[in-house]
């Protein structure tokens, strides 16, 4: 196991609001690192709606999800945050000294007084597909993502979906794998058009299988899968398979931080009004991820949230510290720590 | 005001005043009808706003555009008249609409 990770605040989520947190934070000297379990900042708004429009962001009267995100990483890049994609938090715990314990899937360990969850509408986790009964074969016949490519060996894989995760592991997976069927509602693919040739090129070639339809049901017993039912265009077929693997998108989860010990209303996390903690002293919840009596899930209530957590983050960071609070446009201090004095 | 019709999959059929230039997910959010979920707020960015178009009123709704098309990959059951009704936009010409909704969303 490496070295833990000490520092002043662990952010759970790299959306706009956490990434804004690391501006107020920052204003106050106090050292980010951020985790995600995306593969890149912007939260929703870079992987949901990156070309889609916002109106209700001040003085933007319209800005992209993927504009708006670059320009939050430009405004916090004096504060040089660290974030930690490809991450899930595994482990949360206080310690004798004070501080949290946050571990993640990668067995990276951080020390900090304070955590900032702004962690949106949860994570994101494979969308399961409306099968009756899939819930049996998860894990054993049916995965939604290729941690090892041996698994498959020598395996009859029915793949589903029509993006680039199911016509990337149909290419990848076809020479390990005893028979590959790729099922898709369509003929045409929201994948990059370079995969879907070559997977066009593979059936010519009687490598793979591809048939259009919508998987309807499963056979099998103890989670050892033989075939699945598909709703073709000329009624239903049969195609028998060892491993299912669809690929349906992503869907929001609250996740592990469910398990947290943090007071909930309704899947969101309850705060205060004044500092936005939660009922862990030092654990704040920031953004769409939490609630509190008039809650409006904007990303302007994220930020003006991250200003006032700020304040009290910096008290348990900095106890016996004065908190002074100053404007950018007149403090040299600010202006300097900014980059622009 | 043009009138629409939602049918929930228990067979409950919700007539609604639609003003034009709202969307049916809308209209179906406002009357609370079972089923219409729209988890992402009708940015054309999930699929839990899925409805079948009456097979009388297909051709008048028109298809989903590709964007919408790519959605409609992650509903369940989809058929050929299926569209997100956050996609559909009420105007004069839809004055009548029927759409139903299917037994889940994804």
């Amino acid at each position: 196991m490496t070295s833990p990770i000490e520092t002043d605040v662990v952010i759970v989520g790299a959306g706009p609001v956490g990434l804004f947190a690391v501006f107020e934070l920052g204003l106050y000297d106090l050292k980010c690192h951020l985790i995600d379990i995306l593969d890149k900042p912007g939260g929703q708004c870079a992987e949901l709606y990156p070309e889609k429009p916002i109106y209700d962001i001040p003085a933007w009267p319209e800005i992209s999800g993927q504009q708006l995100t670059d320009r939050l990483l430009e405004q916090i890049e004096p504060f040089k945050p660290e974030f930690h994609f490809n991450r899930m938090i595994t482990g949360f715990r206080k310690l004798d000294d004070g501080r949290f314990e946050v571990t993640t899937d990668d067995d990276e360990v951080f020390l900090a007084p304070a955590v900032v969850i702004a962690a949106g509408g949860g994570s994101f986790q494979p969308k399961r597909p409306p099968v009756p009964g899939i819930e049996a074969y998860e894990g054993k016949s049916v995965f939604y993502s290729v941690r090892r490519m041996e698994e498959f060996r020598d395996q009859d894989l029915l793949i589903v979906g029509g993006g680039d995760s199911a016509l990337d592991w149909t290419l990848n997976l076809q020479p390990v794998a005893r028979s590959v069927t790729l099922v898709h509602r369509r003929a045409e693919f929201r994948a990059a058009p370079d995969s879907v040739n070559k997977m066009f090129a593979m059936q010519e070639e009687g490598k793979l299988d591809f048939q259009i339809g919508q998987v309807k049901g499963l056979t099998g017993s103890d989670g050892v899968l033989q075939s699945a039912l598909v709703k073709g265009p000329d009624g239903d077929v049969e195609i028998a398979c060892t491993r299912l693997l669809p690929f349906f998108g992503l869907t929001m989860k609250l996740g592990p931080i469910a398990d947290w010990g943090l007071n909930l209303h309704e899947n969101l996390i309850k705060v205060d009004t004044e500092k936005f903690e939660t009922n862990i002293p030092g654990v704040f919840a920031i953004g769409d991820i939490n609630w509190y009596p008039g809650k409006l899930k904007l990303i302007l209530s994220g930020f003006h949230e991250a200003a006032l957590a700020t304040q009290a983050v910096k008290r348990i960071v900095s106890p016996g510290e004065k908190v002074v609070f100053q404007y950018t446009t007149s403090s040299t201090n600010l202006q300097k720590k900014l980059g622009v004095a | 005001m043009t009138k629409i019709s939602i049918i929930a999959f228990d067979g409950t059929q919700f007539d609604i005043d639609a003003e034009n230039g709202s969307t049916v997910m809308e209209n179906g959010i406002r009357q609370s009808v079972p089923g219409i979920e729209a988890e992402c707020g009708g940015a054309c960015a999930c699929a839990t706003c899925h409805v079948y178009v009456d097979d009388a009123w297909a051709e008048t709704v028109g298809a989903p555009e590709p964007m919408e098309e790519d959605m409609l990959d992650f509903a369940y059951d989809v058929r050929p008249t299926s569209r997100l009704s956050c996609q559909i936009k009420v105007t004069d010409a839809l004055d009548g609409l029927v759409v139903r909704v299917p037994e889940r969303q994804a």
